[in-house]
């Protein structure tokens, strides 16, 4: 097995074609252009450029809206193979669902007015605000209010870990408009808001890159008195929460995908490696204190990405699948930090090397233990929601 | 005018070949198989000349089997427009492809067909050479470089030694080399819409050819393995080695 489709277990056939598109269009992208850019800490543009034009961003939107209509599983794929090629979606998988929520939950003219535009790549919506330094994973106490004047809301607070808020033409923005001690249902009071960021630069929104472990453009924004028109509001005022929560089942399948293609991508290495690396005379993956952790990552990829492969199927066929697209996003983080150790300790101090590309990528896909959503929080959930456990927060 | 390209499906070109172990060919089984590269060539090439409003239509051919129709497919992906697979499980030889070739020519009428040079499986270089023979149609193989100028061809073909330029007339043969150009890959619309673009199937039966082989294979081995180099002190030394151990000066 010396090519990373080894690992790629049959699809139908339409999949493997876009994995195989997807491939060709990473070959333009090896290690060196993703070295500078972590080098630099400068965002892939060119990379965002080709996956836009070839229509592989787009791909969840509906054909009526520009888009190619497919499915989560064909999406999964391609961020799955993105990743499996050694390139990163981190810089565009949130143009891919971001939208979701515009789709599932704007009006017909709102669709209208952002759907084709985000499709064709005209409009980048790929900034998602909702954390605050204040509230993490408690988004029910989250501080940033929308107040109502007129035709206006007049947005004031704070998000952070905004990804990619200066490569971001719109942002989907979750804020308090009714507050906390007013409100009959203690999730409800929240509403989704669609930023005109082009237009708030300056007007009211303040973006600040923070320096962070790997290159993932993250931000924190600030907001003051930054004015939004009410024909931005998504849905209801009030039930944005429920709305945001929608999208976070698609969120988690696909960050999956990510790291099921990070662990191939590390697994693939690590063979390469163990057999091409002779010491003592003899290739280093003849000793088993090399090939078993590298069978053992590889049995644990797997087995993750069964469960991947399952939440996907469930989310298609408009099946509830929160347990699995839980347990999907956890399971294949795990499995790929798994593989990223191994394949450090494989190639011993060429791990290090940033030629290598391996430590990169290990600083990479360490991010998915903690993102979109930690661990703990996942296991809080399943012990709860799915065990019958008490809620332990 | 229309154009036909033939693609193969083969071993791709990352996979390491190994021989089967009762030395009659190459083990296929679970091995990835793409269209041969040359082939990949030859429909960027008539997707450029479609873009560039010299070609109306774009007919892909492949002799295979029944999976040859996902190389079809996918060259329909990149942007041609019908196919033609003509079925078999049987080997299938560089002068029954060239027959079964010219039946499908008699009955499209393309001006133009351009194949890859070789596919890297058997690396035969027969098929477009045999083609033109049999259609009695001019031919330009191991292209670089293709203009259509009115009703002419100017190709330009890499040789020992240089580069030549033919002016041909149609209806003519090109083959591909790997210099002509950089192949696309799929964009996702056009992925979608190749689903529903049609492929016609036939059998070599159904065009009257008789596609049994003319060669034997006796028996198919891996090369012999590379031994180890040395590193040399001195030139005398170079020299008496070439001459006394590989016995070559």
């Amino acid at each position: 097995m010396s090519t990373a489709e080894s690992y790629t277990q049959q699809g139908p056939d339409d999949i493997d074609q876009i994995r195989e598109s997807v491939k060709s269009l990473c070959n333009d992208f090896p290690g060196d252009y993703w070295r500078e850019k972590d080098k630099d800490n400068s965002y892939p543009t060119e990379f965002v450029e080709a996956l836009t034009k070839s229509g592989f961003i787009s791909c969840l939107i509906p054909e009526e809206y520009g888009g190619s209509g497919l499915k989560i599983t064909h999406a999964g794929a391609i961020l799955e193979q993105i990743h499996r090629c050694g390139c990163n979606g981190a810089a565009v998988h949130a143009q891919m669902y971001i939208m979701g929520t515009v789709l599932r939950h704007g009006s017909e003219e709102q669709k209208k007015r952002w759907l084709p535009k985000i499709a064709s790549g005209d409009l980048r919506l790929q900034a998602f605000g909702v954390t605050e330094p204040t509230s993490g994973t408690d988004t029910l106490s989250l501080r940033t209010t929308a107040e109502k004047k007129g035709d206006k809301y007049i947005i004031n607070g704070q998000k952070v870990w905004t990804s990619r808020a200066e490569y971001s033409d719109l942002m989907l923005l979750l804020a308090r408009t009714t507050p906390k001690e007013k409100v009959q249902k203690k999730t409800d009071g929240l509403s989704v808001l669609v930023v005109d960021m082009q237009k708030a630069k300056n007007n009211g929104l303040t973006i600040r890159p923070l320096r962070t472990m790997m290159n993932h453009s993250s931000c924190e924004v600030f907001f003051d008195d930054m004015e939004v028109p009410v024909e931005n509001l998504i849905g209801d005022e009030g039930k944005g929460f429920r709305y945001i929560l929608s999208g976070m089942n698609a969120e988690r399948i696909l960050i999956a995908h990510e790291c099921i293609g990070d662990g191939d991508w590390f697994i693939e290495k690590a063979v390469n490696y163990a057999n091409e690396r002779h010491v003592f005379g003899r290739p280093i993956g003849q000793n088993q204190g090399i090939q078993f952790p590298i069978s053992k990552a590889y049995a644990a990829l797997r087995a993750a990405n069964m469960m991947v492969v399952e939440s996907a199927r469930k989310f298609d066929a408009g099946e509830n699948c929160g347990p699995e697209a839980n347990m999907a996003k956890m399971l294949a983080s795990e499995a790929a930090w798994q593989a990223a150790e191994m394949c450090v300790q494989t190639h011993g101090g060429f791990g290090f090397a940033a030629e290598y590309d391996i430590e990169r990528k290990f600083r990479e896909t360490r991010l998915y233990q903690v993102a979109p959503v930690s661990t703990n929080l996942i296991l809080s959930y399943l012990s709860e929601h799915v065990l019958g456990l008490p809620r332990s927060y | 005018m229309k154009v036909l390209v033939a693609v193969k499906r083969v071993v791709d070109y990352n996979v390491k070949v190994r021989v089967k172990s009762d030395n009659t060919g190459i083990e296929l089984t679970n091995v990835k198989m793409s269209m041969n590269p040359f082939d990949e060539i030859a429909v960027e090439e008539a997707i450029r000349l479609k873009e560039a409003n010299k070609v109306s239509e774009i007919i892909i051919v492949s002799i295979g089997p029944k999976q040859s129709q996902e190389t079809i497919r996918t060259a329909l992906a990149m942007g041609a427009d019908r196919g033609i697979l003509i079925e078999t499980e049987s080997e299938i030889q560089p002068l029954s492809v060239a027959k079964l070739l010219k039946e499908v020519c008699d009955q499209e009428k393309p001006e133009l067909v351009i194949l890859g040079k070789q596919a890297i499986d058997d690396d035969a270089n027969q098929t477009g050479q045999m083609l033109s023979a049999l259609l009695n149609w001019s031919q330009g193989t191991f292209a670089s470089k293709l203009e259509i100028e009115e009703d002419k061809l100017l190709v330009t073909r890499e040789i020992d030694g240089g580069l030549e330029t033919l002016k041909l007339t149609m209806p003519s043969i090109i083959t591909t080399d790997l210099r002509l150009n950089e192949p696309r890959y799929a964009s996702l619309p056009n992925i979608m819409k190749a689903k529903k673009k049609p492929i016609e199937e036939k059998k070599p039966e159904d065009f009257g050819i008789d596609i049994s082989p003319r060669l034997t294979t006796l028996k198919v081995i891996e090369p012999p393995k590379r031994e180890a180099g040395v590193m040399l002190e001195s030139i005398p030394q170079l020299v008496d080695k070439l001459k006394n151990e590989a016995k070559v000066i």
